[in-house]
């Protein structure tokens, strides 16, 4: 241990820049390893290998007629798959985009050539609830779409933002057309 | 010592005002009076302390991706240390902190023998620590079952079946332990809730534990009691940096197994999914319960020949169960076992040599305890067991009488500076 009680004044002066020095890097050296510590905690909260590991998911649509949808889940979510009709494709199209809150063209959310095909992930994008219109019996909001039920989010028949509290359009996963009756998602 | 601080700013001055936490920490961590001698020994306490805090957060978070049941239990564990980000590092830190806990706790507590700091009058002090000491085997014998391997099953098995010693009720308890007949999902289950729950059991002990040595004070090398100022130093910066500096070196140590060694203090075998059916050729607890495992074992089967009067309470068994939670109770005897004028092993010469024979004693039952109990290393395990007891209850008294301990320096200052106590005191008090 330093004998504190016996520097002279000239000495004191330089012990205190040599301490100063010292306490400094100290303290950024264990700043330092205290911020890398932190970073396997908090990673380790993240999603895991086996979480990540991209799950496809191969669906037979050749079933499907035109006015059908069906549900599947794809990572735990529901994926919206949708044949669509005729009407239903035409009134997608002709919406001015300036009409749209997050405006984009029915052709950017379908396969090109694929226009009947309209696959979805099937959550609002206001606070996660999964919208109703896929069964015959639901309601399909103003927009005969998608309705939220949660804070009444209508969704058009390209899956749209029209109305509602929502921000964006329904998300499209990533999927291809494998051949003409199965689709991939993932 | 200098009075209470002035808080300067002035949320912490209304806060300590109403409730006096800043005081309270700078009277126990800045300004605390520390023994101006103490050696690296005095390290450990605070070291335990930090990997109890790894041993938490290390736990918190391995709890969040282990699932307690037994179809899954042994899945989950691999499933950290194959897919969970960081998994491997965070189940390592945590089954080799537990090692290192018990190994710091260990020279913790040598430490204290050799320089009598369980001596007046710092017993209850001794008693908390030998508490914290029993909830941390509690804790790592639940721990140990939870990866669900045939270690955990079988250690599982064998410990909880020591209670079935017990006169009349032994059955009974066992399976009020288990929640069933056998070891399954009910006992893994309360196991971890248990695991859970103890570690901050332990937290709460090591708050007593330091509230009681802060009444005292420590004891120090030379075991004399603190009688001036100049005796002592302010455990900060001289404490504060001196166990850093050791808390480095000891990262270096305990990392070097997370890191390079993870699976050598453990049992391959608990890599094997846990299975009701096969018993495992040699069960062995971790190392950490080694010495103990040799006590309980020691005992001979013809026990019963031996002591004839004895036969219809104690068979061979139970003696050694007995045995073997005796060996943790004498501990709180120890305090009036001893009872020379004396603390420090070092102004006692032959005290100073027992001591060490003491230690080689225990690490000569840990090593017993890892082999079979067979043959000579049965024999040699019961010497062990018989001078672990001989030493306790017929040495430490003995020598308090018979031993002829050094002189004792007048005081700490009079012993660590040439010139006495008088200029130092004067400059600590300034
Ligand atoms: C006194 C502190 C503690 C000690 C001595 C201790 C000891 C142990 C031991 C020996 C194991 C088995 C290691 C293995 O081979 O995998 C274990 C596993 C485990 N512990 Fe702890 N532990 C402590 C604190 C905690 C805390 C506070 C938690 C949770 C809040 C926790 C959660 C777990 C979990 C989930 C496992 C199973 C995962 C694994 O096997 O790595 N532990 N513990
Ligand atoms: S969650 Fe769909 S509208 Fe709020």
């Amino acid at each position: 241990m330093a004998d504190t009680s016996t520097t002279t004044a000239e000495g004191h002066e330089h012990e205190e820049d040599r301490r100063d020095f010292l306490l400094t890097s100290t303290i950024v050296v264990g700043a330092a390893g205290v911020a890398l510590t932190a970073w396997p905690f908090i990673d380790f909260m993240n999603p895991s290998a086996d979480v990540l590991a991209l799950a496809s998911l191969e669906f037979d649509i050749s079933t499907m007629e035109p006015g059908q949808a069906i549900t599947v889940t794809w990572r735990n979510k529901p994926i919206f798959i949708r044949r669509r009709t005729a009407a239903e494709i035409d009134e997608a199209k002709k919406v001015p985009l300036s009409d749209l809150k997050d405006p984009q063209a029915d052709a950017d959310r379908v396969k090109e050539g694929k226009d009947e095909w309209l696959v979805m992930i099937g959550i609002c994008t206001h606070l996660g609830c999964i919208p109703a219109g896929q069964k015959v019996t639901d309601s399909k909001g103003e927009f005969g779409g998608w309705f939220c039920p949660c804070h009444g989010s209508h969704y058009d028949t390209s899956g749209r933002i029209r109305k509602g509290p929502a921000p964006r359009n329904l998300e499209i996963p990533p999927y291809a057309f494998t051949n003409d009756t199965t689709v991939r998602i993932g | 010592m200098s009075a209470a601080p002035e808080w300067k700013n002035p949320v912490v001055r209304w806060i300590d005002h109403r409730l006096p936490v800043f005081t309270f920490t700078h009277h126990s961590l800045i300004d605390y009076p520390t023994p101006r001698n103490l050696n690296y020994w005095w390290n450990f306490g605070s070291l335990a302390g930090v990997v109890l805090v790894i041993l938490i957060a290390t736990g918190l978070f391995l709890a969040m991706h282990y699932n307690p049941n037994v179809d899954y239990a042994f899945d989950s564990v691999e499933r950290i240390m194959r897919d969970v980000n960081y998994g491997w590092l965070m189940r390592y830190m945590h089954a080799n902190g537990a090692s290192m806990f018990f190994l710091v706790v260990y020279i913790h507590m040598f430490r204290a023998l050799y320089y009598g700091s369980y001596r007046a009058p710092r017993e209850v002090l001794w008693f908390i620590g030998l508490f914290i000491f029993l909830a941390m085997m509690a804790t790592a014998f639940v721990g140990y079952t939870l990866p669900w391997g045939q270690m955990s099953f079988w250690g599982a098995t064998v410990i909880t079946n020591l209670f079935s010693v017990v006169p009349f009720f032994g059955d009974a308890i066992v399976q009020w332990l288990l929640g069933g007949f056998a070891v399954d999902n009910p006992t893994l289950n309360r196991f971890f809730a248990f695991h859970f729950l103890l570690p901050f059991v332990i937290f709460g002990l090591v708050f007593l534990h330091l509230w009681a040595l802060h009444v005292h004070k420590s004891n120090n090398p030379l075991g004399v009691d603190i009688k001036t100022d100049g005796d002592t130093i302010p455990f900060h910066p001289y404490y504060t940096a001196k166990d850093a500096f050791g808390l480095g070196v000891f990262l270096i140590f305990y990392f070097a197994f997370a890191f390079f060694a993870p699976n050598y203090l453990g049992h391959p075998d608990n890599y094997i999914p846990a299975n009701p059916l096969v018993t495992p050729p040699e069960i062995v607890p971790e190392w950490y319960f080694l010495p103990f495992y040799a006590i309980l074992r020691a005992v001979p089967d013809n026990f019963i020949d031996i002591w004839g009067i004895l036969p219809i309470l104690v068979t061979a068994k139970t003696a050694g169960v007995i045995l073997m939670f005796a060996s943790i109770i004498v501990l709180f005897f120890l305090p009036w076992l001893d009872r020379s004028p004396v603390r420090s092993a070092r102004f006692r010469p032959i005290y100073k040599q027992l001591y060490w024979l003491f230690l080689a004693d225990c690490i000569v039952l840990g090593w017993v305890g890892a082999n079979p109990p067979e043959g000579t290393m049965l024999v040699i395990g019961r010497i062990a067991t018989l001078y672990y007891f001989v030493h306790l209850l017929v040495f430490m008294p003995l020598l308090s009488r018979y031993e002829k301990t050094r002189p004792l320096p007048d005081s700490i200052s009079a012993a660590v500076t040439p010139q006495g106590s008088s200029q130092s005191a004067q400059a600590q008090g300034a």
